[in-house]
């Protein structure tokens, strides 16, 4: 019967659908860690990038910027973006809170490099440097939304029970967020913060004209800071066969990142999934 | 209300404020610092193709055309995989695959930019000159192939793009697809529709989310920088070719910013940021438009359907 012979074809074509684009994933993941291993080694974590030509080195300096970068952006964007998640959950009816919402999604879409270019003009150019601050602003900028919208429907997922049994007891608004509704939902909130942290940690673009990069060791908030993103291009983008190494050895740290990220964030999802289900 | 209780929403609704002011800085900052190749320019900056730093003449046609072009192709190869996908992953797959299945695209989508470009320089480019030294000469003839087979170029460019948009279209589809009612399945199936023809109902019945998925999709496409960068070839020409190395907004900001040696040259890359910011601004909205809608059409359950990035 043709009908039911379409519908397997169409079966069978789904399913393949599923194939096509896990080639892909298989095939980078593959390569990242085939030639990445090669050339990672404890020098690699423990020294700065060589000269042209002198073999070795590592990328110890831009893994500090990556850290310090990252930190900055969570330190503007963490209490930023949770307050914020905290104001969409609590008074969600009101026309402020869907004008956020809609700021929050709208910022969520915008492209990271026009990220670059506003914190290139509103940090950059008053310092008259390329710097870390300038670096982690960008990366603040981009994890802000993310942040507050997963704090936001975390909120909504607790018990209303729990909100009314407080203010039922006479706490005042703040005081039944914050020691009740909040901690109900941190969990939750801790792993989208790892999330967006383990995203944040792969942009590039974003940092190419604020923290630009640095050769050599810097810890410094005032000046260009090297970050394993902005190295690996730098590295892929040159002619020299050992950079291209080191290019694949940064790509299989970054990954490693993000997969320790995703998974940790996962089993932490299902095991607070199973708590509340008992 | 309680003073306390105004304080606490005045506290917390200024960070919230934070959002809004951030928005509309980057919308101030990013057309005040392009006023002055606005004014110099006018509308010829998007009619010319003459990108001419040291004259000092910009005309940006080609990294529109690039951007423009790249994500169009890109849509082209993602939408029917990420469709298939979500409607494998929704309605066809068993329950055990599921959990794993939604892992690996989340997986597609969290890989960094910067990985997609490096793996496309060393591993797609070559892949994709062979392909195209191997392209009999009667198709090469084509002005869809015609060109140098370099391997960089529009070709290499729309399949990475395509890749990384795969994930996030398929997992809105996804949302959209299980927001339909199961009355509509059921009503199928009961009318005796083979599998494929109840699918293709609740399809129909989506179709307003789905063309926002595809939409949001697109929006993606649009700003991708770093991937599409490393494998497009920077040459800023409007070509119909798939060979031929071209460029797109995003990567000419990545590429000549630090080098913006004087103002007006700056000003013009500027001017590119903002046009990028309104063109995604545009397409997400009306994509958020869509699937909201669908949402609402579907409502009995308050599906959470608004994306956000960190699905990765």
């Amino acid at each position: 019967m043709p009908r039911k012979v379409l519908s397997a074809c169409f079966v069978g074509a789904c399913a393949l659908c599923v194939g096509l684009a896990l080639v892909p994933l298989a095939f980078v993941l593959f390569f990242v860690v085939s030639q990445g291993i090669q050339s990672l080694n404890v020098d690699f974590f423990t020294h700065g990038p060589r000269p042209v030509g002198e073999p070795g080195g590592g990328m110890a300096n831009a893994i500090v910027g990556t850290l310090m970068l990252t930190g900055l952006a969570a330190a503007m964007a963490v209490p930023i973006g949770i307050l914020s998640g905290v104001y969409l959950a609590e008074y969600r009816g009101s026309r402020f809170a869907s004008a956020v919402r809609f700021a929050a999604d709208t910022l969520n879409g915008v492209p990271s490099i026009v990220i670059g270019v506003f914190a290139y003009a509103v940090v950059v150019l008053p310092l008259r440097h390329f710097s870390t601050l300038a670096g982690g602003f960008a990366l603040g900028v981009m994890m802000i939304p993310i942040i507050a919208r997963t704090t936001e429907e975390l909120l909504l997922l607790v018990p209303n029970a729990l909100r009314e049994g407080a203010l039922a007891l006479g706490a005042t608004r703040a005081r039944a967020v914050f020691t009740v509704i909040v901690p109900a939902a941190l969990p939750g909130i801790i792993t989208g913060v790892v999330l967006a942290l383990a995203r944040i940690a792969g942009e590039t673009a974003p940092l190419l004209f604020t923290s630009f990069n640095n050769r050599f060791f810097s810890t410094s908030l005032t000046q260009p800071i090297s970050s394993i993103t902005v190295q690996v291009f730098t590295y892929a983008i040159s002619p020299y066969e050992d950079w291209h190494r080191q290019a694949w050895a940064g790509a299989l740290v970054l990954v490693t990142i993000v997969l320790v990220c995703s998974m940790a964030a996962r089993l932490a999802a299902a095991r607070v999934a199973s708590i509340r289900g008992q | 209300m309680r003073s306390s209780d105004f304080a606490f929403r005045v506290g917390v609704g200024a960070f919230a404020a934070a959002l809004l002011l951030i928005v509309v800085a980057i919308a101030v900052t990013l057309a005040n610092d392009s006023t002055l190749s606005i004014q110099r320019f006018g509308l010829r900056f998007w009619g010319t193709s003459n990108w001419d730093p040291v004259a000092g003449e910009f005309g940006a046609l080609p990294f529109i055309w690039g951007t423009l072009y790249s994500s169009v192709l890109a849509l082209l190869i993602a939408t029917p995989v990420a469709l298939g996908i979500a409607v494998f992953i929704s309605e066809l797959c068993p329950n055990a695959l599921r959990a794993p299945l939604i892992f690996l695209t989340e997986l597609l989508a969290a890989i960094p930019s910067i990985v997609y470009g490096l793996w496309g320089i060393f591993v797609l480019v070559p892949a994709v000159r062979a392909v195209e030294i191997a392209m009999p000469a009667s198709l090469r003839a084509l002005p869809l192939f015609s060109g140098p087979p370099l391997g960089v170029g529009m070709f290499a460019a729309a399949l990475i793009l395509a890749v990384m948009v795969v994930p996030f279209t398929s997992a809105i589809a996804r949302e959209v697809l299980r927001a339909v009612p199961a009355s509509q399945r059921e009503a199928a199936f009961a009318l005796g529709a083979t599998r494929f023809e109840a699918i293709r109902a609740e399809m129909f019945y989506a179709r307003t989310g789905i063309v926002g998925a595809v939409m949001l999709g697109f929006g993606r496409a649009l700003g991708e920088t770093m991937a599409v960068t490393m494998v497009i070839g920077n040459n800023p020409q409007v070509s119909l070719s798939l060979f031929a190395p071209q460029y797109t907004m995003a990567a000419v900001l990545a590429n000549e910013f630090t080098e913006a040696a004087n103002a007006l040259y700056l000003s013009a890359l500027v001017e590119i940021g903002l046009v990028l910011f309104v063109i995604t601004l545009f397409v997400n909205m009306l994509s958020r438009a869509l699937i909201w809608s669908m949402a609402r059409q579907a409502a009995p359950r308050p599906a959470v359907l608004v994306p956000r990035g960190a699905e990765a």
